[in-house]
């Protein structure tokens, strides 16, 4: 090996410009793009949100576009079992029980070849695959009803309580108490003094107790902000309260508020649901989901896919729902994630 | 320094700031302390955590509302000003404040260029976008950041390009007096001498007014003209930061100054810190704020005064 001697012109000196050194290679993605980078990785959620999607978009389309009336009664063609075309599915063929025997129920009652019930009809013969479709969409407003009371009453109540501190906080904080200890069911029950069973009397009663968490979480997260330097720096370049509010806090809270918001909706489908289960929900001839659950219930043990389908689709209306909130817990606050 | 006819910009007189006061809890973290701020001059608040340094800092640029005092800034006493008045607004273009933890004074959610021009937008400082954007531009060369940074968010920059862009904040609205609370504390040695020296150049070229707060003592002396320390709450030293450093009177300044670490193991391995007592202000006796030679005031007794007098006159 030949020697090969180091001296000082074997060294050159290496530039390294500021600019180079000040660089940032990242590309620059804002906290809300980079969560929904991480939702959309989720393999659950993502599903969660598409069957939400499809049942929105049927729900809100059978408006207009609905395979029979939902209120239309065909009392000589009662409890006919589901049926799809001609088609000769199994459980979709239109055969089960008819005066104790089973046959094809829809030749027994005189229907016409041409007419078909995908999911059966209920005991005054009206389409239940339509029934579950307003009842969805009912339960759907439900949940959009809860979610505006969260965002209105629930963010404000809690920024005020939690920005003002002190005897305001205090204040607002027992009348939450106050509120949070009445059950909802009393509420409720309570209303009908006042309004007839219907939507009207749910959604007071959602909008009565509905925020009580948003505000209680909001307020814990706002008392950690107030102090935060930068609404520090804020108050000190003269920002009115209000903008501070707009501008540093609900941007810093919206993780909290969306992923809370996803916990209220199932609360109140559910709500819902179990109001008109037992009745004290929406009245007849208005489908809910609860509706159809409790009529469905009653000839269960004969006719089963009355009860069988709405069961289905209200399970997987609160697992979505659930199921998104979780990854959209995930995908904006990844501390908590495992 | 010897110039006697300075211009006082911010006079703090008999400032108490209480938390909860008149209950079980009550803090007195600022117990009647006044002291002048000079046009252009650095004053350093020095003293141990929780000795009520933030506090000052916080009760001057009216983050609190003083329990009692008088806060004069340029002849207007900042104190009495109700939040949101007309008054209120000017003082709060005129003072900023630089804060101590860069990765918390940043709105996370906010592009530099936002958070910068904060000040600009509630003051109207701008005639529009395009100004906007230029003021911007300027602000963050001046403190040595690439102005195509601006439509980046906090968390893509290091701690000190973040305390850059706080001190570019603060700029932004024309500020004639900053508060810098512990800007330097939460950065690392190397950039600290950065963020240091950043600061000096734009007193120079803006001709600013700072009072800088700090435990570095080290730190302090390098950037202040004057030094004040504080110890539970109250002022015990306000001198030259000459004075302060070599010429120690207070017990307690002697204690701070005796445990700097010094960068020599020789020395280092020889050096004893004084510890100080503080019950020996617990006696009874009335303190004030005594001038025992021209310029150092020291927070003595009557009885005490002779003393620190001999003191004085033994370093000469």
């Amino acid at each position: 090996m030949a020697d090969y001697k180091i001296n000082a012109d074997s060294f050159t000196k290496a530039h390294i410009e500021k600019e180079a050194s000040e660089h940032i290679s990242t590309p620059s993605l804002t906290f809300t793009q980079d969560a929904f980078r991480r939702l959309k990785r989720n393999k659950v959620a993502m599903v969660a949100l598409w069957i939400l999607i499809i049942m929105i978009l049927l729900s809100v389309l059978s408006i207009w576009i609905s395979p029979h009336n939902p209120d239309t009664q065909h009392l000589k063609w009662n409890n006919l079992p589901p049926k799809i075309a001609n088609f000769n599915i199994p459980g979709f063929n239109g055969h089960g029980l008819y005066q104790g025997a089973e046959t094809d129920v829809y030749k027994a009652s005189g229907v016409p070849n041409n007419i078909w019930f995908a999911l059966g009809t209920d005991s005054l013969g009206r389409d239940i695959l339509s029934r579950i479709l307003v009842g969805t969409r009912v339960s759907l407003f439900v949940a959009f009803m809860a979610t505006l009371f969260d965002l209105t009453i629930g963010i404000l109540y809690g920024i005020v309580s939690g920005w003002n501190g002190g005897i305001v906080d205090n204040i607002l904080q027992r009348i939450i108490e106050i509120i949070s200890s009445i059950p909802n069911l009393v509420v409720v029950i309570l209303m009908l003094l006042v309004f007839k069973p219907g939507l009207t009397s749910i959604i007071v009663a959602i909008a009565f107790t509905g925020w009580v968490t948003m505000a209680r979480l909001i307020r814990a997260q706002t008392l950690q902000l107030r102090d935060q330097e930068f609404v520090l720096a804020a108050k000190t370049l003269g920002e009115s309260p209000w903008k501070i509010a707009l501008h540093h806090l609900i941007p810093n809270l919206s993780s909290t508020i969306i992923i809370q918001t996803m916990f209220t909706i199932p609360t109140a489908i559910f709500f819902e649901a179990f109001l008109s289960y037992i009745g004290i929900g929406i009245p007849a001839p208005t489908a809910s989901l609860g509706t159809l659950l409790s009529d469905g219930q009653k000839n269960f043990r004969f006719l089963p896919y009355q009860m069988v389908y709405p069961a289905i689709v209200i399970s997987v209306l609160m697992l979505a729902f659930n199921l998104l909130a979780d990854g959209l817990r995930d995908a904006f606050d990844p501390r908590s994630a495992r | 320094m010897a110039d006697e006819k300075k211009e006082v910009l911010v006079s703090v007189k008999h400032l108490e700031q209480f938390f909860n006061p008149g209950k079980k809890d009550e803090v007195r973290a600022i117990q009647d302390i006044s002291f002048d701020i000079y046009k252009g001059e650095t004053l350093g608040l020095v003293g141990e955590s929780g000795s009520g340094k933030t506090t000052t800092g916080r009760a001057i640029i009216r983050l609190y509302k003083p329990t009692n005092g008088e806060i004069l800034f340029n002849g207007t006493d900042i104190a009495k000003l109700r939040n949101g008045s007309k008054d209120m607004q000017e003082f709060r273009r005129e003072t900023q404040m630089i804060f101590q933890d860069p990765y918390a004074s940043l709105n996370p959610r906010m592009k530099v260029k936002d958070i910068i021009a904060e000040g600009i937008d509630i003051h109207h400082l701008a005639k529009d976008n395009a100004d906007r954007d230029a003021q911007v531009a300027n602000l963050l060369e001046l403190v040595g950041l690439n102005p195509d940074h601006a439509t980046r968010y906090p968390h893509e920059f290091s701690g000190g390009q973040r305390q850059r862009i706080g001190i570019a904040r603060a700029l932004a609205v024309q500020p004639q007096f900053i508060i810098a609370d512990e800007p330097i504390s939460a950065l690392d040695v190397s950039i600290q001498a950065q963020v240091v020296n950043l600061l000096k150049e734009i007193q120079e070229q803006r001709n600013l007014t700072y009072l800088f707060i700090a435990h570095d003592l080290s730190m302090v002396k390098y950037i202040s003209d004057r030094i004040a320390v504080m110890h539970y709450g109250r002022l015990v030293e306000l001198s030259t930061a000459d004075e302060v450093y070599n010429h120690p009177l207070h017990p307690y300044t002697q204690s701070l100054l005796s445990a700097i670490p010094i960068p020599d193991p020789e020395v280092e391995r020889r050096r004893r810190p004084v510890e100080y007592d503080a019950s020996i202000e617990e006696d009874g006796q009335k303190r004030t704020m005594v001038e025992i030679t021209p310029g150092h005031f020291v927070f003595a007794a009557e009885s005490e005064i002779e003393g620190y007098k001999a003191k004085a006159a033994s370093y000469k």
